[in-house]
């Protein structure tokens, strides 16, 4: 069998006091996009500069297409793509990502990458003239040309505007059909949803759950909605079906998982009204990675 | 559009290539930068046609322009080796330039031989341009090319070292600042233009240690006077060689 793209496990890094990993542990295939979701803070990058050689641990193993990080033939077998900078200031785009090129053996050509990016107009710009939404494309492209097995991919959209998130996007539907491994990070979870085969939601340097995005979300589809704290939730679920289930988390946030007929919403929204309740946000839907990750953690993602 | 095939085939160019890619690109994106020409080729050539054509200084027997030549010559090689080295790579490492590059299959060693091939190219075209203008105020050299070529390459080493320790160590800023005073210190000090005879005996003595006065006297005993081989000045470069190339090697910092 093939080896693992990346294989973590017990990861620990520490600086000061605070644990940046904290016995992180996660698996990433070839063919697969493998997406680290957490906020900022979370270790995101920490983790995947020890992957990519950068950092050392302080604990646990990390492997990398088989190999321990700092290997150097891993640098040809790698792509690259910084949370920020990376790129000379003076250096024009063209000149740039031919530059990083010539490094590889049998590398993608760099006019057509440019042209695939929307970046052919900007090929003599300098770095420092390229909008932001440019630059991050820049250091997309040099993470690729050289035809990696996988590439590791830290904020890829971070700052982009939806045209060029989704060219993001769909390049990188593109290297997993080809078979590269992808690992990505993000505080988006419509990203995570959208691109990822696996999703490792992380938090305070540890993984608090993970799996494809359908396994983590549920396909069942729930009530949710926001009120004041502290409901007598008993009481409603006495006035409805059995098997029906209903829960505050975190303090809130109401969740009611059943059999979803009209006459449910009905009864609930007639308990509200004769309580006194004001609800906000009500709504009928499958759970989002953002509803996982406040369940698991009572903090919005994107605080 | 030409077909993007993303399927991996990794591997490395060879090594040669690779540091022949970084050299070009470094020379092309030092040559097109305005503040670094005018660090490694304006201040040289004008203080050259300046002090040699007008008499603002009293600069000794012989001809101004025999005298200035070699200082100019060695402020070219602490301009492009130390001060232009430093402040540039200096904010590679600040932008993640050289973690990046660290990232791609170009070893580390061979990005240092390209910025020193970088250097030795620009080192180059400097002595040209100063030779010719420096001929057309009619210099009339002496001495051995190749103990002229020992002093620069030593020089050139001296000044690197602590270039690039500079630049692995400093913040960026810092070295930017720190770069250009120790530029127009050893510029004032080092006896490139203004003799160190100006100065008394005991602060003469300290300054002629230093890598700048070295060189450029060095360079002055040979070019000026057709000296055999200038061996206190060597000697002193060497020293300096060996201890910024050392510390470098020790302290730099890539991120
Ligand atoms: N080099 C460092 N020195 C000190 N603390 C660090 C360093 N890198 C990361 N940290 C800390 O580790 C934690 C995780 O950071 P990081 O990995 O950058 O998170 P993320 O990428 O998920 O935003 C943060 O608390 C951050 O302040
Ligand atoms: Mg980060």
């Amino acid at each position: 069998m093939e080896p693992l793209a990346v294989a973590v496990n017990g990861l620990v890094k520490r600086y000061g006091m605070t644990a940046a990993a904290d016995g992180l542990s996660f698996e990433a295939r070839s063919g697969e996009v493998t997406a680290l979701l957490g906020p900022n803070g979370a270790g995101k990058t920490t983790t995947v500069e020890i992957c990519e050689g950068y950092r050392r641990a302080d604990a646990g193993s990390v492997r990398v297409l088989g190999r321990d990080p700092h290997d150097p033939e891993l640098r040809t077998r790698i792509g690259v793509m910084l949370q920020s900078g990376g790129v000379p200031t003076h250096a024009r785009a063209g000149e740039f990502l031919r530059l990083i090129a010539s490094f590889y053996a049998t590398p993608l050509d760099p006019a057509a990458l440019l042209e695939r990016l929307g970046l052919t107009a900007s090929a003599r710009t300098s770095y420092r003239r390229l909008s932001g939404g440019q630059q991050q494309r820049l250091a997309l492209a040099a993470a690729v040309v050289g035809r990696p097995e996988l590439v590791f991919l830290d904020e890829p959209t971070a700052g982009l505007d939806p045209q060029a998130r989704h060219a993001t996007w769909e390049l990188v539907e593109d290297l997993k059909a080809a078979g590269v491994a992808v690992i990505l990070t993000t505080h988006h979870m419509d990203e995570a949803e959208r691109l990822a085969d696996e999703v490792v939601i992380v938090d305070h340097g540890s993984v608090i759950a993970s799996g494809p995005p359908s396994s983590l979300t549920g396909a069942e589809r729930q009530l949710r909605f926001r009120a004041r704290p502290g409901l007598g939730l008993d009481e409603l679920l006495s006035a409805l079906p059995p098997a029906t289930i209903a829960k505050e988390s975190p303090a809130g946030h109401y969740v009611i998982e059943g059999d979803l007929v009209p006459e449910l919403l009905a009864t609930v929204t007639a308990w509200c009204a004769s309580n006194g309740v004001m609800t906000e946000d009500l709504r009928i839907e499958r759970r989002t990675l953002e509803d996982v990750f406040l369940e698991l953690t009572g903090r919005e993602l994107r605080s | 559009m030409t077909d993007l095939t993303f399927s991996p085939s990794p591997g490395a160019a060879p090594r040669s290539r690779m540091i022949r890619a970084q050299t070009a690109y470094e020379l092309r994106t030092l040559l097109r930068n305005g503040e670094q020409l005018l660090l490694i080729l304006i201040i040289p050539v004008a203080l050259l046609l300046l002090f040699s054509s007008a008499p603002l200084l009293d600069l000794g027997a012989g001809r101004r322009v025999d005298f200035l030549t070699p200082g100019v010559l060695a402020l070219a090689v602490m301009s492009t080796a130390f001060t232009g080295q430093a402040i540039g790579t200096g904010f590679e490492r600040r932008y993640g330039v050289l973690k990046r590059l660290g990232a791609t299959p170009l070893p580390r060693s061979g990005l240092i031989i390209a910025k020193t091939l970088t250097v030795l190219a620009v080192e180059v075209l400097q002595a040209l341009v100063i030779c010719v203008v420096a001929a057309a105020l009619g210099w009339s050299p002496h001495g051995n090319p190749g103990t002229v070529i020992l002093l620069l390459l030593l020089g050139t080493a001296a000044f690197s070292g602590f270039g690039l320790l500079m630049a692995g160590t400093l913040r960026a800023e810092a070295t930017l600042a720190a770069a250009n005073l120790v530029y127009i210190l050893l510029l004032a000090l080092g006896g490139v233009i203004f003799p160190l005879t100006k100065f008394s005996g005991g602060v003469r003595s300290v300054l002629e240690l230093l890598p700048i006065s070295a060189l450029a006297d060095g360079l002055r005993q040979v070019l000026q006077h057709g000296a055999g081989f200038p061996a206190r000045d060597l000697v002193i470069l060497a020293v300096w060689a060996v201890l910024g190339l050392a510390l470098a090697a020790r302290f730099f910092s890539w991120e």
